[in-house]
């Protein structure tokens, strides 16, 4: 009888092993492969906020050595740039202005944040237009990202605004305002930028006067003339802005927004 | 004349430095300059205007950048980006 209970015993267990064999090794396996991963894996691929911290810090630097020391400040206390329209091309005077720049006739300005849209809008009233969507990924991806540092982010569309509106453009994707970017932050931000141009011009006429085409009193405009902060265009607004867009994208300002 | 590029993660880095002006060091400077256009990168020089604006030019070859530039800027080319 002993006997017999024995062999069963036996029997059973091995049984049993047999049925488990297949699952315990592939879970064996699974820990090897993840023990052998976490131990090859290089430390530089994993995130490191110093090491991101740096690269910020060195993009601040190069995007400083680069754009106007008024833009820069804007940048530094507003976390934006500020871009004019026809930009790219205001490298040509116009005669009917007598040789200034045709940044002084700009009829819509770009906002650049860091890893959002580029933010369209008509300074003079506030409305914003469109955003345009435009990343700079590196697909390389040295560090297991492709995402450049913001400020690095920045000064690209900076770069490629500057020289060349309508390529960058052209190769955006357009969405209406509010797609990525709260409208109600852009609102809140273009009041604050008029807000600090206010207050710079009261510290230091000079300096605004210094800053020649950079310097704008629409942002003060905007201000006066809009207290509430509404940004919601009027049908002048966009058809302005419509024709003046129509150039820049090459289109009808009738299928801008189709 | 310094090539940089923009690399996420360290900010820029400097490709070649050289003087144009020493055919050797131009060469150098050339080459790197094709590899990064290669690689499918823009470059961009910053530029100031008489009117002291600071801008900024994309180039598309060695022979389009200004002699007296100090920086050729390579950062990964635009791409529309998606809609979230």
């Amino acid at each position: 009888m002993a006997l017999a209970l024995g062999t069963g015993a036996i029997l059973l267990v091995v049984l049993l092993w047999e049925l488990v064999r297949p699952t315990f090794k592939g879970a064996l396996t699974r820990v090897r492969l993840l023990w052998s991963l976490r131990r090859s894996a290089s430390p530089r691929l994993g995130y490191d906020p110093g090491r991101e911290r740096r690269a910020e810090l060195r993009a601040r630097a190069l995007l400083r050595s680069c754009i106007d020391e008024r833009d820069w400040a804007i940048y530094r206390d507003l976390g934006f740039l500020r871009v004019w329209g026809g930009h790219g091309d205001d490298r040509r005077t116009d005669r009917r202005s007598m040789g200034s720049p045709i940044v002084q006739r700009a009829s819509y300005a770009y906002l650049i944040y860091p890893h959002k849209p580029l933010v369209a809008y008509v300074p003079q009233t506030g409305a914003l237009l469109n955003e345009y969507c435009v990343a700079f990924p590196d697909l390389s991806r040295p560090y297991g990202s492709s995402r450049l540092p913001d400020s690095d982010d920045v000064l690209a569309k900076w770069m490629a605004l500057t020289a060349d509106e309508h390529r960058l453009i052209a190769d955006a994707n357009m969405h209406l305002p509010g797609r990525q970017v709260d409208p109600g932050r852009v609102r809140r931000d273009l009041l604050r930028l008029a807000r600090w141009e206010r207050e710079r011009a009261a510290r230091d006429p000079r300096a605004a006067d210094r800053a020649g085409a950079g310097a704008d009193p629409r942002g003060a405009d905007l201000a006066s003339t809009d207290p509430a902060g509404s940004n919601l265009p009027d049908a002048s607004d966009r058809a302005a802005a419509d024709r003046a867009y129509a150039d820049v994208r090459g289109a009808d300002a009738d299928t801008l927004h189709a | 004349m310094k090539l940089l590029r923009m690399k996420p993660g360290h900010g820029e880095i400097v490709l070649a430095e050289g003087d144009v002006r020493v055919p050797e060091q131009e060469r150098e400077l050339i080459e790197a300059f094709r590899r990064e256009l290669d690689a499918g990168m823009w470059a961009a020089v910053p530029t100031e205007t008489p009117g002291s604006r600071r801008e900024a030019e994309l180039v598309k070859s060695f022979a389009e950048v200004p002699r007296e530039a100090e920086r050729v800027i390579f950062f990964p080319r635009a791409a529309g980006g998606a809609g979230r």
